[in-house]
């Protein structure tokens, strides 16, 4: 099995094993922020650069470095590779140029977008990007359109990961969406503005990284970190079932797939994707439709995870961790 | 006189027809190929001349061949690049309008060598013309069984389609070439798989440009180390040069390798001089994606020796003070030629040509032409130089396919070799404009 070093951490992992998922089983620092891969679609990665990392050193057999970063989510390790990640200031660098030229043309209307709080977007610029944009021409626009009844399409907002793309390839048979013209006014769309009408077709709203791709039944109801994330299932035919319920009181305001860490749908013990049906997504809004299992843990480093607390133990350390802090801030 | 490989009967009477092709001794190398020869004795011709690829990268075309897999019953194909659409390489074009049968025989030759039984020419949609041509000659060649089954009673099959593109410049890039011939859309495909493994329709799949099929004719007629004496160290051969831009005699030419730069520029037999007896400015040597170079650097190199006309001379010095041999896209400019204004043209034409997939390429593209455009309306600043910079060095290396790295070296090298001519243009101002 060959052995890789990320940001000097060694482990041994199976043969085909790309950097990222390597980096994803060390966690923390060395994983390198992903936009267009995702673990349960096939082909996909490679497009938006922002998990490019630094391959200082090639194979045990050729340890020549690589003379450019390599997108970490379609490069196979090599016995004995070393990566660097968040240990090379020059990969941060060219990282950060990555991050502004998926910003330059992105309208940062989070205010009044969906997405806002659960956006790999925003927690990217967060991160790796400037406070000042140096772009001073005027941004891509387009129209909104609506692709069926229950999907929105805000393009001006798409960073072309094409992901939708390959839900539509992979879980829709007789797809109708793709990707139009070419260069900067490339766009997502349908063939001829058609609806896309799929049972699985709502997988896209999951997969979409920013607020591009929206639930038409969800749009404007409420911002996500005002609602309360649960584990619920109930049987269904088409789908897993499995699903994540986002309340607010009572009401179900929406339904998605369940998300991990990296945003992407949990697999089951079998290792399908979660992938869950538009009957389930939209159709199944009360709460008798379901099964509540309890609270979904959310550990994205997002404001969503504010203010949710799952077990009373945690809310009563968190509070006497802010009593702490503010005694300690008045003495001083 | 120098030595003619591809064009030495390009001005005889009827060459483009099949009667005149053959007069001239057309064919009959495809015929002693597959009479007297091994498909594994061409690859050894191949390698043995030192071709190398004349499509820009110059990569050892026996190597690429070598690469091959060859698994069993398993279809293997050839695929002719015929995209030619680099702004000042007009190379394939002449060649195909003016001896079609040259390429039609050297894609014989080679699909047997490479064990191809369908082999496919990929020309660009713009040449619908140059199209009909090709398609006129393939179907003389059908005629009298120099193409189709059983090709002149040896046993060896071929058929041979021209597919014509839709007019994108990415599609000159091998795999999105391979993409747009299997009627996707024609975007690069992430590497690895190369295509000598995985490439059309998923079958080990060889790429080459048009003058290195034609050049396999003469290789496998005079053998490998006859090709291999002309040139210099390991460019060798002929290469076929579109000169263009302020020259008295702008035209495609067939150059021996190791010719002196400035004798090609001055010399009657060739470009024949600055027009209007101007001083030369600067040059764009291999097509408009490699980087230019000023007068003093493109005649000499940064040592002081003449710069010759190979794949090592023109890239000594690196892209500090070198260049490539690229495609033979030779652009010349004299004194009166705006830098700047040349580089947004081309940086127009590569944000055009953006295929979109990445976004390095895709947003960067579009904001140094906008930025170029900025800076020549006048309301530049010194801060947009440095910005330019930053964007050029912030797209190069970081893409899917090298188009990235050709809107880049442009920009990179006009800025290197000739800032003053930016400052100019531009206002004091350091403090970079931008929104918050």
């Amino acid at each position: 099995m060959p052995k890789v070093t990320i940001d000097g951490h060694t482990l041994e992992v199976e043969e085909g094993t790309t950097i990222l998922q390597a980096a994803r089983m060390i966690g923390g620092e060395a994983v390198p922020p992903a936009m267009c891969y995702y673990s349960g679609l096939e082909t996909s990665g490679g497009y938006c650069r922002t998990c490019i990392v630094e391959v200082s050193k090639g194979s045990e057999k050729d340890p020549r470095p690589m003379p450019k970063p390599v997108p970490s989510c379609r490069q196979v390790v090599m016995d004995g590779m070393e990566v660097k990640n968040t240990t090379s200031p020059k990969l941060l660098e060219a990282r950060a140029g990555v991050v502004e030229f998926l910003l330059i043309n992105h309208p940062l209307d989070c205010p009044v977008c969906d997405q806002a709080g659960e956006c790999h977007l925003q927690d990217l610029s967060y991160e790796h990007g400037l406070s000042k944009s140096r772009y001073e021409f005027k941004r891509r626009e387009f129209e909104k359109i609506d692709i069926g009844d229950k999907i929105k399409l805000h393009m001006t907002r798409c960073i072309l990961c094409y992901r939708c793309v390959k839900v539509a390839d992979q879980l829709c048979p007789g797809r109708v969406h793709g990707v139009i013209n070419r260069g900067d006014v490339a766009e997502i769309s349908t063939y001829i503005e058609n609806a896309v009408d799929n049972e699985m077709s709502g997988n896209m709203i999951d997969v979409c990284p920013v607020g591009a791709l929206t639930d038409r039944t969800f749009r404007f109801k409420s911002r996500v970190w005002f609602t309360k994330p649960v584990n619920a299932h109930r049987t269904c035919e088409t789908c897993c079932g499995r699903v994540a319920l986002w309340l607010s009181g009572d009401e179900v305001l929406r339904v998605t797939g369940r998300k991990d860490a990296y945003g992407e749908l949990e697999k089951d013990a079998e290792g399908r994707t979660g992938w869950i049906c538009n009957t389930c997504r939209f159709d199944k809004k009360n709460e008798a439709d379901w099964t509540i299992e309890g609270p979904r843990h959310i550990d994205r480093h997002s404001v969503i995870s504010q203010n949710h607390y799952e077990t009373l133990k945690q809310l009563k350390i968190d509070i006497s961790r802010q009593k702490k802090l503010s005694e300690k801030a008045h003495n001083e | 006189m120098s030595v003619k490989l591809l064009f030495e009967h390009l001005d005889k009477p009827g060459i483009r027809n099949l009667e005149g092709y053959r007069s001239h001794g057309g064919y009959q190398t495809l015929e002693k190929a597959l009479r007297t020869l091994k498909p594994d004795d061409i690859t050894g011709e191949v390698k043995k001349s030192g071709l190398r690829g004349r499509g820009g990268a110059g990569f050892p075309t026996g190597m690429k061949w070598g690469f091959l897999a060859k698994p069993e019953g398993v279809p293997r194909y050839l695929v002719c690049n015929a995209d030619e659409s680099e702004p000042g390489t007009f190379k394939d074009r002449y060649l195909m309008e003016h001896i079609p049968h040259l390429l039609i025989e050297g894609m014989a030759i080679s699909s047997f060598a490479l064990g191809a039984e369908t082999s496919y020419i990929y020309i660009r949609g713009e040449m619908m013309y140059v199209y009909h041509i090709l398609q006129a000659a393939i179907d003389e060649a059908y005629a009298n069984n120099l193409l189709g089954s059983n090709i002149m009673g040896s046993g060896f099959s071929l058929d041979l389609h021209v597919h014509c593109g839709a007019g994108a410049y990415i599609c000159g890039e091998e795999t999105a070439l391979l993409e747009s011939l299997e009627g996707k859309r024609g975007n690069p495909r992430i590497k690895p798989p190369f295509p000598a493994v995985k490439g059309l329709w998923g079958c080990p799949t060889v790429v080459n440009n048009v003058e290195t099929i034609s050049a396999v004719v003469p290789i496998v007629r005079d053998g490998g180390d006859a090709y291999a004496r002309i040139g210099i160290g390991r460019s060798t051969g002929t290469k076929l040069i579109s000169a263009s831009g302020h020259i008295n005699n702008p035209g495609v030419y067939e150059i021996e390798l190791g010719l002196p730069v400035e004798e090609f520029i001055y010399s009657e037999q060739w470009c024949g001089g600055i027009t209007k007896g101007k001083k030369l400015k600067a040059v764009v040597a291999g097509g408009s994606s490699v980087p230019v170079l000023p007068a003093e650097l493109i005649l000499k190199t940064a040592a002081g020796e003449p710069r010759l006309m190979t794949y090592e001379s023109l890239s000594d010095g690196g892209f500090e003070t070198g260049t490539m041999l690229g495609s033979g896209g030779f652009i010349v400019m004299d004194e009166d030629t705006s830098i700047v204004k040349n580089l947004w043209n081309f940086t127009r034409f590569y944000h055009h040509e953006s295929c979109g997939q990445c976004s390095p390429c895709r947003e960067g593209t579009g904001w140094m032409e906008k930025v170029l455009h900025k800076i020549l309306a006048g309301k530049g600043t010194r801060a947009d130089i440095d910005l330019l910079w930053d964007i050029q060095k912030n797209i190069e290396g970081k893409t899917i396919c090298p188009l990235g790295e050709a809107a880049a070296w442009p920009v990179a090298a006009a800025i290197r070799h000739f800032r003053a001519e930016f400052e100019e243009l531009t206002s004091q101002i350091t403090e970079p404009a931008g929104q918050v």
